[in-house]
């Protein structure tokens, strides 16, 4: 059935394929000459698997904004946001400040925690004490649409 | 508890509902939230500032909403694909931490550490603790003991005593101590001790969990039942119900919900019960079983003591069982005009099923129309892959009705954070 759902995505219906999908034998085992590729089959590329390292701790998070376009993360793009990853000096994170998330960089100066910009129209936000900080995950990765 | 032999940990996650509408609205941190039922009937989830004023479990929204109001209580309706998203997830990180887990409910599992006795199962549980609010930002309470209804027991503690940080171990506490404690929690606190059973143990003189403990099983059968005997012996560390690893087929299932706005016509109840019975049928199919009979049902609101009240219901045989929702639908139907009648205002209306065959038992009979039934099967397999595939609802009977006019109130939804792409949360770049 699989199969034959896929010959309806040509026509711009939503496809989800599952990461556990494997390719079929190009041959059937019956009779005839085997396909010489059976041997070399490998899985295709699951961008899944590429992208996500801990899959329940990633989340999507959609961007609002150009204060991070220096850093290449631009308006409207997708952030991948992976919670298990320790947070070090120089991650682009999302930090909750004022209830709202919002994307930074995060570096350190002598005495306190600052979250930087990319773009020299915005200002950095300094955090005095580690408790108004809440660091809420590491951005992983930002995938930006080209092509409407 | 002299022997310990197993050692199994309840896992619970704090009121879950709204700390899930937490881990995606930061602004909620520390401020009183309300989490309503279906239809935004009853308060079904409250945050711990929402427990401090007062506000009981399961309580009508309409009687508390202005009291709610005045103290900025912040209020919700109820999002279970949020919720249930999020506990696939916590479920599927708790299970990299014990061989063997049961999962109880959306919110709570056991875990089987038996296997390890090495380990100092407080620290243990506040490493499984730390790693679920780290992964998933929620947090959870972890009780451990020599039984399910220990570990239960354990857990509650956990929840109500500041001083242990969140995770407690019975295994761990000298028996003296052990005592002291068990008689500080009452019987009601007790997996599987409801109020009517509190009050006879109150009258047979035993009114804490101490004095449960020490009570005789045989008595306890005698005054109640094998249920009552089991949770005793499983208070003293014997382990008398074991996990179930894989849940078990549900015996019953209902659909049933109230509507958004009252309804009077035929037309619409019958966009209702279809609905209902198209999913009921879905999870027939999903748990591989039959149904031989199908009940519907239809109810004004007692709530409103002015309007006339009027309930019904109607139990239909079918002829032969079956999951194919074209079948439990057109049952329904010729139920619902059975015990329709003119001139009320409809509140709830529901489909129910409580005699279920597995597929696998079903016999086939001498008269079975082997190709229809054949027929049936891939053209219900078809639509349930479809809308596994591309969301529920995809494909759907026209007879459920396009506006669905009737549908649920749910005022105060928050977006599927997790589960649609074009409702996932904002970062801010600014």
């Amino acid at each position: 059935m699989g199969n034959k759902l896929s010959i309806l995505s040509p026509i711009g219906l939503k496809l989800e394929r599952s990461s556990s999908e494997r390719p079929v034998f190009v041959s059937t085992i019956a009779a005839g000459f085997p396909s010489p590729a059976d041997d070399y089959i490998e899985s295709r590329i699951d961008l899944n698997e590429y992208l996500i390292q801990h899959k329940e701790a990633t989340f999507f998070l959609r961007v609002q904004g150009d204060s991070m376009t220096g850093l290449g993360i631009l308006n409207n793009d997708l952030l991948i946001v992976d919670r298990s990853l320790a947070v070090e000096e120089g991650n682009i994170v999302i930090a909750a400040i004022d209830g709202e998330f919002t994307v930074k960089q995060l570096t350190y100066s002598k005495k306190s925690c600052v979250l930087k910009a990319a773009n020299p129209s915005y200002k950095d936000i300094i955090i005095n004490s580690e408790n108004n900080l809440e660091v809420w995950g590491v951005v992983r990765w930002a995938i930006h649409r080209l092509w409407p | 508890m002299a022997l310990v032999d197993q050692s199994i940990a309840l896992v619970d996650c704090n009121n879950f509902y709204v700390s899930c509408e937490r881990v995606f609205n930061p602004a909620l941190k520390r401020k009183p939230v309300i989490v309503l039922s279906n239809n935004d009937g009853c308060v079904i989830a409250r945050s711990q500032e929402v427990k401090n004023l007062g506000i009981k479990m399961g309580v009508p929204w309409f009687k508390v909403k202005s009291f709610a109001k005045y103290h900025k209580v912040i209020v919700f309706s109820s999002n279970y694909t949020l919720y249930a998203d999020m506990s696939n997830r916590v479920m599927s990180i708790i299970s990299g931490f014990g061989p063997n887990q049961e999962v109880y409910s959306i919110d709570e599992c056991f875990l089987d550490l038996t296997g390890f006795k090495h380990l100092d199962f407080t620290d243990y549980g506040q490493h499984i603790r730390l790693t679920i609010n780290k992964l998933v930002g929620l947090p959870v309470c972890v009780g451990i003991g020599a039984s399910k209804t220990l570990a239960k027991l354990a857990n509650y503690l956990a929840k109500k005593r500041p001083g242990l940080n969140g995770v407690c171990d019975l295994n761990s506490i000298k028996p003296n101590t052990l005592d002291s404690l068990l008689s500080t929690i009452e019987v009601r606190e007790v997996w599987g001790v409801g109020k009517r059973i509190e009050q006879k143990l109150i009258k047979l003189g035993i009114n804490n969990v101490l004095d449960l403990r020490r009570s005789s099983p045989r008595m306890l059968r005698k005054q109640f039942s094998i249920v009552m005997e089991r949770t005793v012996r499983e208070l003293n560390g014997e382990l008398c119900i074991p996990l179930e690893e894989t849940p078990p087929s549900k015996k019953q299932l209902v659909c049933s919900r109230g509507f958004g706005k009252p309804i009077s016509s035929l037309s619409e109840l019958s966009e209702a019960v279809t609905s209902y019975a198209t999913r009921v049928a879905e999870k027939l199919r999903y748990q591989r079983s039959l149904a031989t009979m199908i009940y519907v049902f239809i109810q004004t609101n007692s709530f409103k003591k002015k309007d006339q009240q009027y309930n019904s219901g109607r139990l239909i045989h079918l002829t032969k069982p079956t999951n194919d929702s074209r079948k439990l639908i057109s049952a329904v139907l010729v139920g619902l005009k059975s015990i329709y009648k003119t001139g009320f205002f409809y509140k709830k209306a529901g489909v129910l099923i409580n005699d279920i065959l597995p597929v696998s038992n079903y016999q086939k009979g001498l008269f079975d129309d082997i190709e229809s039934q054949e027929k049936s099967e891939s053209l219900m397999k078809a639509m349930d892959g479809i809308n596994n595939k591309m969301g529920s609802g995809t494909i759907k009977f026209i007879g459920e009705g396009l506006e669905k006019n009737w549908g649920a109130k749910a005022e105060k939804k928050t977006p599927c954070y997790t589960t649609n792409i074009d409702e996932i949360p904002v970062a801010y770049c600014i």
